[in-house]
Order: C-alpha cells, then structure tokens, then sequence
C-alpha cells in the first residue's frame, strides 16, 4: 500500500499546524465560531449535540495494522475506548475536546493519516472498491489512480470553496461494491477494444433529500487525461451552480436543471480547454504510485481445500469470505454488525485484534466498507479457521454479510445535530427481531439502511429496504422504502405510504419481509422480487 | 498554451505590501510594485459598452470569460466574495490568467486571511477585504505550506515534477 514520501509528510504536518494554530485562535477567543466553522470542517470537526466529532481519512478504506494501532490509541485516549466506521469508509469519533484535536491530527500525522476534507464543501475522501487488489474479478487495481486523485484534489486551489461536498468513487470491475453511480463523480476502469485501459465516467449522482443518479458522462477517457477530465467538471460546476440555497447547490442539481446533454457539452468544451493547460500527472507518477500497489508475495502452490469439520466455522465461510484472485486465498470480510450492537462500531481492544490478525495474517492489510464492516483482503485459505476463532473470541465473527441484519444506520439523534429521528436503536431492533440465524439465512440478501434525517447519510434511498426518519409533530416518526440498490443495477428506493413509530416499522419491515418469502421465485433476492412484482403487492402486505 | 502568471516569484511577488487604500480607510494587501490604479471600477456590462474604463468589478455570477476580447484595455479586474464561501471568484481568477491577462486582480468583500494563499494560486495579486487583515496572519497564510501538489495560476512546481526532476516540463 501507499506510503508517504517527504512531500506528503510535509503536507500533512503543515495542515496539522495551521489547525492548531486556528484552534488556539478559536479557544482564545479571536474567532467566532461562525468563522471557525469552515475552517475546522476542512480538518473533519464536526460540533454535534454533545460534542465535537472528529472524521478522518482512511482514503479509499485501505489501511494497515499500524495505522489500525494508531486509530486504537486515539479511542482510548481522546475518546471513550472506540470508534465508528462510516459509510464513506472513514472512521469518526464521537467524544471529542477541541483542546485535545490538534494533538490527535498530529499523532495521526505519525502514521500518515489526516483528516484533511473530510467535511466541509471540497473534494472529500475518495471511495473505492473494498476489495481492491483481490478481487477475482477486477481489470486491475483501482487504488493507484485513487491515490493520485488523492493528490490531485488535496488543496485544490480553485476548488477550495466549492458549492457544495464533492464525492467520488473509483471500481474496476463489472460488480459494483462502491455504489458508484450514487456519488457525484465516479470511475468505472475499463478496457477498449484496442485493449487500452481507461474510465468510463460517471457524473451527476448522489442521496440527500434530492436524490439522483448519476449518468454515465463519458464512455472512455484515457487514463492519463483525468485530472484535466476531473478540474473542467469541477469547473463548470462552479461556475454555475447556485449558491443561494444550501439544499440545491449539490452538482447533482445542476446536472438535473442544465440537462445531461448540456452539461455534458459544458464538460468537454472546459476539458479541451484544460488539455492545452499540461496540468496532467504524467506516467511516471502513476507509475511511481502503482508501485507502492504491486501484489502482495502470494505464496505459490497453496491449496484451495477448507476443513469444514466444524460446523460453525463452515457457515462463517460460507457467508463471509469471497473469491480472491490468488489460488490458495480468501477475502475475509468481519462483521461489525452484532446483534443489538451498533452498526460500524468498533472497541479499541477489537482494532487492535483486527491489526494482528491482519499483520500476521493478511499482508499487513485491513479494509473499510461504505457498508460499515471491515475486511482482511489477503487470508491463506489454511489460515480462515485460526482467524475465525481469534475473531470469534472478539465478538467479532458474526455471520451476517449482506443479509438483513448487516444494517447501514447513520449515527442520527443519538449524536447528530442534523438528526430528526433516532437511527441505532432502531437498527438494534430490527437486528433483534431476525436475529434468528437460520431466518436470516433463508431470506438471503437483504440491504437494510437507516437514514435520521432526509440528508441521507445512511443510504436509505439505495436501501433494498430503506427507513428515513422524520421529525412529525415533533415525536419521531420513519418512513419506510422499498427497491433501492447501490450495485452495478443502480435504483432509488420508493417510499411505500404513511409512516410509522418505532415499533411499527419493525412490524411493517417484517410484513414487507414475509410477502417476499411467500411470493419469490427460486433464487430470487428480495430486491430481484421487487423488481419483477413491484411496489402493490408489498404496499398489500404492509398496510393491508 | 497560455504563459501562467507568476505569483510568488513575480512582479511585486515576495511577502506583498499592506498599504493604506487611497480612500484611507483600510489597508490593501498588495503582490505588485507597480502603481495601483486609482480609477473606480465599473461594472462587467458598464466596462464592455464603453471603450475608456480600465477598472473592471466582477460580481460572483458574472462570466469572466466575455473579457476575453478587451483583455488589452485592462488594468485592474476587482473580483468580489459577497460571502467567503462563495468560492466563484477562485475560478474567475484563474480564467483570466488562462486568458494571458497580467494585469491586478483584486478580492474584495467578505475575503478570509485563511484563503489568500489559494487565492494568490489562482492569480489573485491584491485584496481590499471587509475586514483588515494583519501582518502577521498573512505571512503565517503565506508561508505555511511548503509544496503543492498540483500546477495553478502560479509558478508553483507541483510535487510530482519534484519527483521526477528527470522529465520534460509538462
């Protein structure tokens, strides 16, 4: 994986001394907290209801034991003893003192992290593929191009004040794990008939309370023209985009208002433009960052046979590794949805277990999902049963991959200043009430995602069963959705009808849940139900 | 392709200048050694309907491009941030400079001594902001960050041609 060189180190250290040096400014007094605002949001520092919250970057979710170590250190000595991952496969802290913020960006500044534009209306944290580099079924590793956009997009002068955030996702195969088309620029890699490499683009996409899609830009552009790609969309937007009202200021909205055509148009006539400009990374920086990506030494002739003799073990396979690209190899995906826990919440002893095993058995690295689990990309299939009993000991080896109880929920009113409604104790509840593992299993794949306010930070609008909560008269109230996605088959969640309270929408959940069972063809996930029967016959069930 | 304007290195490059505004009544932060125009500004349609302004005032939505034509009758372009989070003067900046203008572009309003350093990357060489910066707010802004990561409307070398000192410029 990446590793900073003296320029990166400088950079980071430099960010985490102008934001101690603004942090003074604020606690002593010559600063307001409206001034301070868009300075502490570039640095990640949210002021939320009981405290600030600190986000940082775990770019493109790729990391390593000892940044994992750091990221324990921090829960306990800045935090109350842990973390959560969130969906932009980023880790916060909930607890933290705006005394003690620039010490912990600089003790993550040791171990080459940051927080740099994880908040604020910039260029945020790039997402990718989590499984990257072991995939089966990927072109090529995407984590060198995200890097380099990394580069690109950190300090963008032009672009410090954009109109609104600014996300972007990087896959490179045909199975979509990203939800690439939900983000406001995406790159799919592909490969030209010529059997050239390049990006099929993406442009326009995202949730919030205007939620759209994004529509496919661009069907190839050469690999080494993206940062004049990247600065010219850029560019139109913010030239044009409104800036009278927060909620309409998103490029998504600007896509929808100029018109595909017309935006696409306003792209490539900025596009030609900046090719005259030479501000293009030239190869042999992509070649210098490809090669921090280079494959792990995979041991050669290793076997592909598992001992399934314990029972319990084989159903952890089955549910939680994936094909790796290497013979001998598995993707291990850990769960960080027990039952009745908090989806991406993680406790320092548990990282510090993840950054063992994945030292000792994982090449030394560990993944973050937009899902909120995490993953060993690089186990030795003989290896599995060590590290689902080490796993298993840290209350760590559920076995609930996609199924209904890997629940997405954003923090909501428990901690957030934006919520309506409260997200986790919700998810706890439906949690609960399929916790029953056979049942779980014999639903199959069911994306269930909790949003606490129309801002969308739980993904409910890509839910196969998205929950939206809202404030009604001023008692939480949740809304429930049905046949959205996030895969390579993008679409919108649809609202079912009236709301509910907290116990009735688990009870309207299980109903939508059970008319599935009862109509679905053999092989069929809920959402492929959906899709082929439609909203009516759920709407039956739910609301009789 | 178009010649970048240098900013750190240029004319009137180094820490810049506070000095008083001709009206007296805040202090301009100014990167030429030139003489500041003393013409008013007039507005972007004012400034193309008559032949003998060289002030020009943009607002956050005008289009920089329709100076493209009458760059040669410029002398001074004022950009204008209504609020400092309305980030269009940043790009109407460095339009002009893609356009070969060499001429003072000046923020004014609502600018942060925060931003300056990305403004004088975008080809911003003054500033007449609301509120009065000071000296020292604006060497720290100034010399915090020792490399860039990518080109602009400056002389800055981005990160990866120190990399690579082997290769070609471009």
């Amino acid at each position: 994986m990446y590793r900073y060189d003296k320029y990166d180190q400088a950079m980071v250290d430099a960010r985490v001394e102008e934001f101690r040096d603004q942090a003074r400014r604020r606690i002593e007094g010559h600063l307001t907290d409206d001034q301070f605002k868009p300075l502490r949001l570039k640095n990640g520092l949210y002021l939320q209801l009981h405290a600030y919250m600190l986000r940082v970057a775990i770019p493109y979710g790729t990391f390593d034991s000892r940044q994992m170590r750091k990221l324990a250190h921090i829960a306990r000595t800045y935090d109350r003893g842990y973390g959560h991952f969130t969906t932009r496969q980023n880790i916060q802290y909930n607890w933290i003192k705006l005394e003690e913020a620039a010490d912990l960006l600089g003790e993550l500044a040791t171990v080459e992290m940051h927080a740099i534009q994880t908040s604020g209306e910039s260029v945020r944290n790039i997402s990718a593929d989590q499984y990257a580099g072991a995939a089966a079924d990927e072109i090529i590793d995407p984590r060198p191009w995200c890097e380099m956009i990394r580069q690109m997009t950190t300090f963008m002068p032009e672009f410090s004040y954009l109109p609104r955030k600014f996300k972007i996702a990087v896959i490179a195969s045909k199975v979509d794990r990203a939800a690439l088309r939900w983000h406001d620029f995406a790159l799919r890699i592909v490969k030209n008939d010529a059997g050239e490499i390049g990006f099929e683009v993406y442009a326009g996409g995202g949730m919030g309370r205007t939620p759209f899609i994004a529509f496919k830009i661009r069907d190839f552009l050469p690999t080494d023209q993206i940062f004049s790609y990247l600065q010219a969309v850029l560019r139109v937007w913010n030239r044009n985009a409104r800036r009278d009202n927060i909620h309409k200021q998103r490029m998504k909205i600007l896509v929808h208002e100029l018109g595909e055509e017309e935006f696409a148009r306003q792209v490539e006539e900025e596009f030609q433009h900046f090719l005259t400009l030479a501000t293009d990374f030239p190869q042999a920086e992509y070649d210098r960052i490809a090669a921090y990506f280079a494959p792990p030494p995979f041991e050669q002739g290793l076997s592909d046979e598992i001992d399934r003799s314990d029972p319990e073990f084989a159903l952890w396979v089955d549910r939680q590794t994936v094909a790796h690209k290497a013979p001998g190899y598995a993707i291990a995906n850990i769960s960080l949805k027990p039952i009745g826990g908090i989806p991406g919440d993680i406790s320092a002893d548990q990282m510090d277990l993840v950054a063992d095993l994945a030292e000792r058995y994982s090449f030394d690295e560990i993944r973050a999902t937009h899902a909120q689990n995490l993953v060993l990309p690089h186990v030795r299939k003989q290896d599995l049963y060590a590290v689902w009993q080490a796993l298993t000991e840290a209350g760590l080896a559920d076995v609930n991959l996609d199924l209904v109880t890997d629940i997405i929920a954003c923090p909501g009113l428990d901690y957030c200043s934006l919520a309506n409604a409260r997200s986790i104790p919700l998810a706890q509840k439906i949690a609960e009430r399929f916790a029953d593992r056979q049942r779980q299993q014999d639903l199959g794949e069911l994306k269930i995602k909790i949003s606490g306010c129309i801002n969308a930070c739980g993904h409910h609008h890509a839910g196969n069963i998205g929950i939206l909560g809202v404030d009604k008269k001023g008692s939480e109230s949740y809304q429930l959705l049905l046949g959205g996605s996030g895969d390579e088959e993008t679409s919108q969640a649809k609202i079912t009808g009236p709301g509910f309270d907290e116990n009735g929408i688990v009870d309207a959940i299980e109903r939508t849940v059970e008319r599935y069972r009862a109509i679905r063809e053999p092989g069929e996930r809920f959402i492929d139900t959906y899709r082929r029967v439609g909203m009516d016959q759920f709407k039956e069930a739910i609301y009789g | 392709m178009v010649d970048r304007n240098p900013v750190a290195g240029g004319p009137g490059g180094g820490p810049g200048t506070l000095e008083p505004a001709p009206g007296g009544e805040r202090d301009w932060l100014r990167f030429r050694d030139d003489p500041a125009p003393d013409e008013p500004a007039v507005t972007l349609d004012a400034f193309l309907d008559q032949s003998n302004a060289g002030s020009v005032r943009l607002e956050a939505g005008d289009d920089v491009r329709r100076l493209g034509p009458v760059l040669d009758r410029l002398r001074l372009v004022e950009v204008d941030f209504p609020r400092f989070r309305d980030g269009r003067g940043f790009s109407s900046a460095r339009v002009l400079r893609e356009m070969g203008y060499t001429g003072e572009i000046k923020a004014t309003g609502d600018v942060l001594v925060d931003l300056i350093y990305f403004m004088r990357r975008c080809g911003f060489d003054s500033f007449a902001p609301n509120v009065p910066f000071n000296r020292e707010d604006v060497n720290a802004a100034m010399s915090r960050y020792p490399y860039v990561y990518q080109p602009a409307a400056d002389d800055a070398v981005p990160i990866w041609k120190l990399r690579h000192p082997d290769l070609a410029n471009g």
